[in-house]
């Protein structure tokens, strides 16, 4: 009984912290929301009123804690397709019937859907959606509408879109795009400025404030008609009663048609998914270490979809990005969800007119930017570096389904995988034969806590890794997990990825997960390349130091302490600090540390968010390693946007007889006693007279770092001295 | 030594290259067990063969190896079957082929049909040598069935026969007990703790059993017990594979007559897949 109710009371301490981040959420929701729908050719109020059903119906009936559903910009292609086919109304019935679906499979569990596709054809398929939404809203971003055939047809006019651009004989067209180049620039530099102010606004929040407020402008000050064309501004956004009033009717006439069921099946699988591989992506970034239901998930987002396609939305889906803004804004569990719904209608209410001010280039700027990065450059060159083979598979899927469709594509590329692994291993027999066995293998080695020992055999590929990943999960994460492979011919890269998204996973919530015995393949000719050799790790060698880098390495002859500019992957050392929560790290080099290798100065690379909101971060920090326990905290000064905080439900502690140092200071922890005792008054003196660092501790380390960019040599010195010091006064503190 | 339950050794005869290998496999493991050999040659009997045998059996022969060898023309699984009845054969060894160019071992498509309808217990070797290999692990299940007793009392016995090291108890649970599905942490606790305590279940059922082993079976060998989770006949065999063991006792399939062939059983993926030499005790 005691856990429930304690549940209860966390639910409710968590409260206000969650409707902060479901605030911040329905920022990015609302923009993004009416231009998906946009862009599938729905009235923009569509994608509003999917976020809306799917926030309200998924945050109490699905299985997963932090995600946030709506609109998803994966079917996006495919409802254009819906809609173009069967019309508005049929396609309505077509997103209810793919909902009915979505129920169903999360009844025959097939949350392991997506475990069916080789990844590299996901990707190929997400690229290819990403550059249909590209190509298509390129041309309306810069006041050019075109009405063309295929995808491909709108991406082979970009050129000449951008061309055209700078002799518009109407001056509201060069409006228009002006407004749309400004508004992608915001999106594109906004990860670059980290100022905190800033910062508090998502960058599509700011395209929609920024295009109000012009508007605004021209209507109050200088008293003249608004300078953009008006077939390029936001129309027919319905106040709230006329969604009410005005209800659409599905029309199921088609439902005797193929079309009406290819979309059906399209609309479904994307949706599936869409939302599987983000709830599983956002499972990692969960601070609370929580495992999602996929199938309950997959059960409510079916009966939101149902709900939105009855009063005129699209489809509901799980989706990464504003789930990952969920995260970083200090979502914890399913009310942010609801509340980012609930502010929603809140600004439909409201400001439902204030809406149509927005300058339709400027939102379609924001899905440019959303296609950009389903199709980033990025994106390709990573897969090129596992291997030739997956390049091919990725642009098979990526051509096949711009050329002809989705489902077309996805097959293409489950088809080109599986031939490419015969070509490889130059056997069918291996998978025909071994196919149905079940080749995986689980016990625990010892009795009871033991470590688990996986053994798989034959192969290991897209195919049967659903058997695999079905032991794997049986796991609780805190576990110590060996998978030996030494038994198995063949592994393929769907497997290794997934694999080592199990690592992270494990070695997050304090477990150990190792991969064994394809060392042995390597020996083995009948193996080829990257199909089992990625196993993550960097092993970028930079032979040719930078100034900086000679500069560090003077520096660390000067201090007598070591160091190295090659990156190195080992850098758990840093998972337990509360900062890191959220945040991946993606790579520590240039380090500088002592021979006991108790305090170390590294630079730091790491990614929070993912999709559209993510942003790579580098910067500098010291990490100390203390020789006693101190109370675990997080230390920053304070600011407004602390308050703001505190607001929001974080406690700042403060110290008795030090009011200066309570107020220029924030203090958090989760033992204010503890937190209270250790900082006396030599510590509080030290840290009033010093330059301001965040420090943060996990009880036997603490974190040091000021900016969140790398560190010049002078700023690399000061921390030195910094932190020597600050280690000192710990130190000495306690004996 | 009056445990032993393999009074008649039976093996199959034909005049392969691999002859002189399978001969004395036979013939030791007579010697170790202490039983008679009995050689069924498919065939017509004439004076050399017979000088061949003796030939290589020659070494056993002068350390009082009771032989015997049969001739019988005829279609060899039916001649097999019906001498193993008729001289009452306890242990029928059989040798198992070898898949070209890989580590991989399964039991061709005669030696198949014999094992499938042998009445007595078989034993399949993937790999006979003249020299001896010491089996140094044997992995024997521990299936909730009423001949898994009778198996680990032959485990025990051919494991003391052959010197070797270790015994290894497999309870197999499959995943149908596991009623829980896991979905989430809240399913995954359940599911754990409902696995705990399947082990412990099997554990005390495998204990119940090995009280009523004879303790000088028991001194030898240090007996282990080893809860695996997954497809009945078909784990057991991997694990044989992953433990290095050199010999699986298996109990003999169930019921007579084999119309559910057709839905794997529990012996056909081992026999698709010999992990190891492999003894089915019937």
């Amino acid at each position: 009984m005691r856990p429930k109710k304690h549940g209860v009371a966390n639910f409710f301490k968590a409260l206000p912290k969650n409707i902060f981040s479901g605030f911040v959420v329905s920022l990015i929701a609302l923009p993004l929301g009416l231009g998906l729908a946009m862009a599938s050719e729905a009235p923009p109020i569509a994608g509003i009123i999917a976020a809306v059903v799917g926030g309200l119906l998924v945050s109490i009936l699905g299985g997963s804690h932090v995600t946030i559903t709506g609109p998803g910009n994966g079917l996006v292609g495919v409802l254009l397709v819906a809609i173009t086919t069967l019309g508005l109304e049929g396609a309505y019935a077509a997103i209810i019937c793919s909902g009915a679906l979505l129920i169903i499979l999360g009844f025959l569990r097939m949350g392991k859907l997506a475990n069916f596709f080789p990844s590299s054809a996901i990707q190929g398929m997400l690229a290819a959606i990403g550059l249909i939404i590209l190509g298509k809203q390129f041309h309306i971003m810069m006041g050019n509408k075109l009405v063309m055939n295929g995808s491909i047809d709108y991406l082979l006019a970009i050129p000449n879109t951008v061309k055209n651009a700078f002799f518009y004989q109407d001056k509201g067209l060069t409006y228009a795009a002006i407004a749309g180049v400004f508004s992608l620039a915001i999106m594109f530099f906004y990860a670059r400025i980290r100022h905190k102010y800033l910062r508090l606004i998502p960058a599509p929040m700011w395209i929609v404030l920024i295009s109000i407020g012009f508007s605004y402008y021209f209507e109050l000050i200088v008293k003249k008609p608004h300078p953009i064309d008006p077939n390029y501004m936001i129309s027919g956004i319905p106040t709230a009663n006329e969604i009410v009033s005005q209800l659409p009717i599905p029309d199921f006439s088609f439902m005797g048609d193929l079309p009406f069921w290819t979309s059906v099946l399209a609309l479904t699988l994307i949706a599936s998914i869409e939302s599987l591989l983000s709830i599983k992506a956002v499972d990692n970034l969960d601070p609370q270490k929580r495992r999602s239901n996929v199938n309950r998930d997959l059960k409510a987002l079916g009966l939101a979809t149902i709900g939105s396609g009855l009063i005129g939305g699209l489809n509901v889906v799980t989706v990464i990005a504003r789930s990952s803004v969920n995260v970083n804004n200090g979502g914890t569990n399913r009310s942010a969800n609801f509340s980012h719904a609930v502010f929603l209608v809140i600004f439909i209410v409201l400001f439902s007119t204030q809406l149509t001010r927005i300058p339709l280039p400027a939102l379609m700027a924001i899905l440019v930017y959303t296609g950009y990065k389903l199709a980033s450059p990025a994106l390709i060159r990573k897969i090129f570096s596992v291997g030739k083979e997956q390049l091919i598979i990725f642009f098979t899927t990526l051509l096949v389904t711009l050329f002809v469709d989705l489902i077309s594509g996805i097959v293409a590329g489950v088809v080109i995988t599986f031939v490419i692994h015969l070509f490889i291993n130059r056997s069918f027999s291996l998978f025909f034969r071994n196919v149905m066995k079940p080749n995986v293998l689980m016990f625990q080695e010892g009795h009871s806590d033991g470590n688990y020992y996986v053994s798989v055999k034959h192969f290991c590929t897209f195919l049967n890794f659903y058997k695999l990943k079905e032991k794997l999960d049986d796991i609780p994460e805190n576990e110590d997990v060996v998978v030996d492979f030494s038994m198995c011919e063949f592994v393929d890269h769907t497997v290794m990825e997934n694999l080592s998204g199990y690592q992270d996973l494990f070695l997050k919530r304090d477990g150990h997960f190792e991969v064994i015995g394809l060392d042995l393949h390597e020996t083995d000719s009948k193996h080829p390349f990257a199909l089992r050799r990625l196993i993550p790790g960097l092993g970028l060698l930079q032979n040719n130091l930078t100034k900086r880098q000679t500069t560090l390495q003077e520096i660390a002859d000067d201090y007598n302490i070591h160091y190295e500019a090659e990156k190195t992957q080992n850098a758990h050392f840093l998972d337990s600090f509360l900062f890191f929560k959220t945040k991946q790290i993606e790579a520590v080099y240039n380090r500088l540390y002592n021979t006991e290798n108790t305090f170390r100065l590294f630079d730091i690379n790491y990614s929070e968010g993912e999709l559209i909101a993510k942003e790579n971060v580098k910067t500098t920090m010291l990490h100390i390693k203390l020789n006693r326990q101190v109370p675990e905290f997080t230390l920053d000064r304070e600011g407004f946007l602390e308050r703001v905080y505190a607001f929001a439900g974080f406690k700042d502690i403060p110290i008795a007889n030090h009011r200066d140092f309570s107020k220029r200071f924030y203090l958090l922890g989760e033992s204010t006693a503890y937190i209270q005792s250790f900082f006396d008054d030599e510590l509080v003196h030290f840290f009033e007279s010093n330059p301001y660092y965040h420090v943060e501790s996990n009880g036997t380390s603490l974190l040091v770092f000021s900016k969140e960019r790398v560190a010049g040599i002078k700023e690399i010195k000061a921390l030195y001295d910094f932190g020597k010091r600050l280690g000192k006064v710990i130190q000495e503190t306690f004996d | 030594m009056n445990n032993n339950q393999f009074k008649i050794v039976g093996i199959g005869v034909a005049f392969s290259p691999n002859l002189k290998a399978n001969l004395y496999e036979a013939a030791r493991l007579s010697l170790l067990f202490g039983s008679r050999l009995l050689l069924i040659h498919v065939g017509e009997a004439s004076e050399e063969k017979k000088r061949t045998i003796d030939e290589i059996l020659k070494p056993f022969i002068e350390k009082q190896l009771d032989f015997e060898i049969v001739f019988q023309p005829g279609d060899p699984v039916e001649v097999i079957l019906k001498t193993v009845l008729t001289k009452r054969v306890d242990l029928l060894i059989l040798g198992a082929l070898k898949q070209e160019n890989f580590l991989k071992y399964y039991v061709g498509s005669i030696a198949r049909k014999i094992t499938r309808k042998a009445l007595c217990s078989v034993l399949l070797l993937i790999k006979p040598s003249i020299e001896r290999i010491p089996c140094k692990h044997v992995v024997v299940n521990g299936l909730k069935d009423d001949r898994t007793k009778h198996a680990i009392t032959a485990a025990f016995f051919v494991a003391n026969a052959l010197k070797s090291e270790q015994l290894t108890i497999v309870e197999e649970i499959t995943q149908q007990e596991i009623s829980i599905k896991v979905n989430d942490n809240k399913s995954l606790r359940k599911a754990n703790l409902m696995k705990e305590k399947l082990k412990r279940r099997e554990d005390l059922r495998i204990q119940q059993i090995l009280t009523e082993i004879p303790e000088e079976q028991k001194v030898q060998i240090s007996v282990k017990t080893q809860p695996i989770f997954g497809t009945r006949g078909y784990s057991i065999g991997h694990y044989a594979q992953v433990a290095r063991a050199d010999l699986l006792v298996m109990n003999a399939p169930g019921k007579v007559g084999f119309w559910d062939r057709l839905f794997p059983h529990d012996i056909e993926h081992i026999l698709t897949e010999l992990p190891t030499d492999v003894l089915i005790v019937q």
